[in-house]
């Protein structure tokens, strides 16, 4: 059967098309399109993603007010029975702020906007995303966030630590965050939020194909299980 | 009800903004600014029999992020 994923849309989001292609590239299927202020998910999704951007202008907080949107009970339900969710910047500060992942992400300490390639550490190649990479392999994402800056408190972080739930740590640190984390999962695994951009690194033309890796192993570990 | 929350970040969380801040009025020549911390206001205007549980649960659910930030709310009149 074809593989079912859906790309969620929220106003201001503007890497949907771009996660949508890398997921068609690794599945061989185009997901479907799902309109923040649909209040029903299409059921029976083998994979859902929250694409990057700045949904609602950022305002109150980046990703605050898509996290309270109609369409993020839906996700909210799919993840708690254990469907694959993968929020990317923007989608990752939703996830952060919808309770589907610990911690928050704040404004760089720098406080510059970053935008450009950087080095990730692969911490955890046991999970349904990172299958498709070594343990401790360095690879080449793009990053682009204002507020990129993982927070979470020492007991939080040590959890997530000792729980294998860190996924990329930044081989150096670009934003200021808590011990270097790029990417974390929840308890279960099936819930992967990054800042960094694998969608921007799918094609030779955008300079590195290292995020590639990540939707064509998530899809050849479902596909297996 | 005119209601005011004030949202701060927590002691000990790193405020980017704040600092940059600091920095500026330093620039400006004002001495003596030991610290400085950005928060915000929001400002609500609720029906009467609003309760404080209420207040409370925007608070918690929506208007600070309790991970990183701390709510106050002031009754206005």
């Amino acid at each position: 059967m074809a593989f079912r994923a859906a790309v969620i849309t929220f106003p201001g989001s503007n890497c949907d098309r771009d996660m949508a292609v890398a997921i068609e590239r690794a599945s061989g299927s185009a997901p479907l399109r799902v309109w923040h202020a649909d209040a029903e998910l299409p059921e029976r999704l083998d994979f859902i993603a929250l694409p990057g951007g700045f949904s609602y202008g950022d305002y109150l907080r980046s990703g605050a007010m898509a996290a309270n949107s109609p369409v993020m009970r839906g996700v909210k339900e799919q993840a708690e029975r254990g469907v694959p969710v993968l929020g990317v910047c923007n989608g990752f500060q939703v996830l952060t702020e919808a309770g589907l992942l610990p911690g928050a992400l704040m404004r760089n300490a720098s406080q510059n906007f970053i935008c450009r390639t950087v080095a990730l550490t692969v911490e955890n190649s046991q999970s349904l995303f990172t299958g498709g990479y070594d343990q401790g392999q360095t690879i080449r994402i793009p990053v682009a966030h204002h507020d990129g800056n993982y927070f979470a408190d020492e007991d939080t972080l040590d959890r997530l630590e000792g729980e294998g739930r860190v996924a990329f740590r930044y081989a150096e640190n670009c934003n200021g965050s808590r011990r270097d984390i790029a990417g974390v999962l929840n308890a279960a695994g099936n819930v992967l939020g990054m800042m960094p951009h694998p969608e921007r690194a799918v094609d030779t033309a955008h300079g590195g194909t290292d995020g590639l890796a990540l939707f064509e192993g998530a899809m050849r570990t479902l596909a297996d299980a | 009800m005119k209601i005011r929350v004030h949202v701060s970040l927590k002691p000990g969380v790193l405020d980017p903004q704040g600092r940059a801040v600091h920095h500026a009025l330093e620039g400006l020549g004002f001495a003596g600014v030991d610290d400085v911390r950005v928060g915000r206001l929001i400002e609500l205007d609720v029906a009467d029999d609003t309760s404080d549980a209420a207040l409370t649960d925007m608070c918690e659910k929506l208007l600070a992020n309790t991970v990183i930030e701390n709510f106050r709310i002031e009754k206005v009149a």
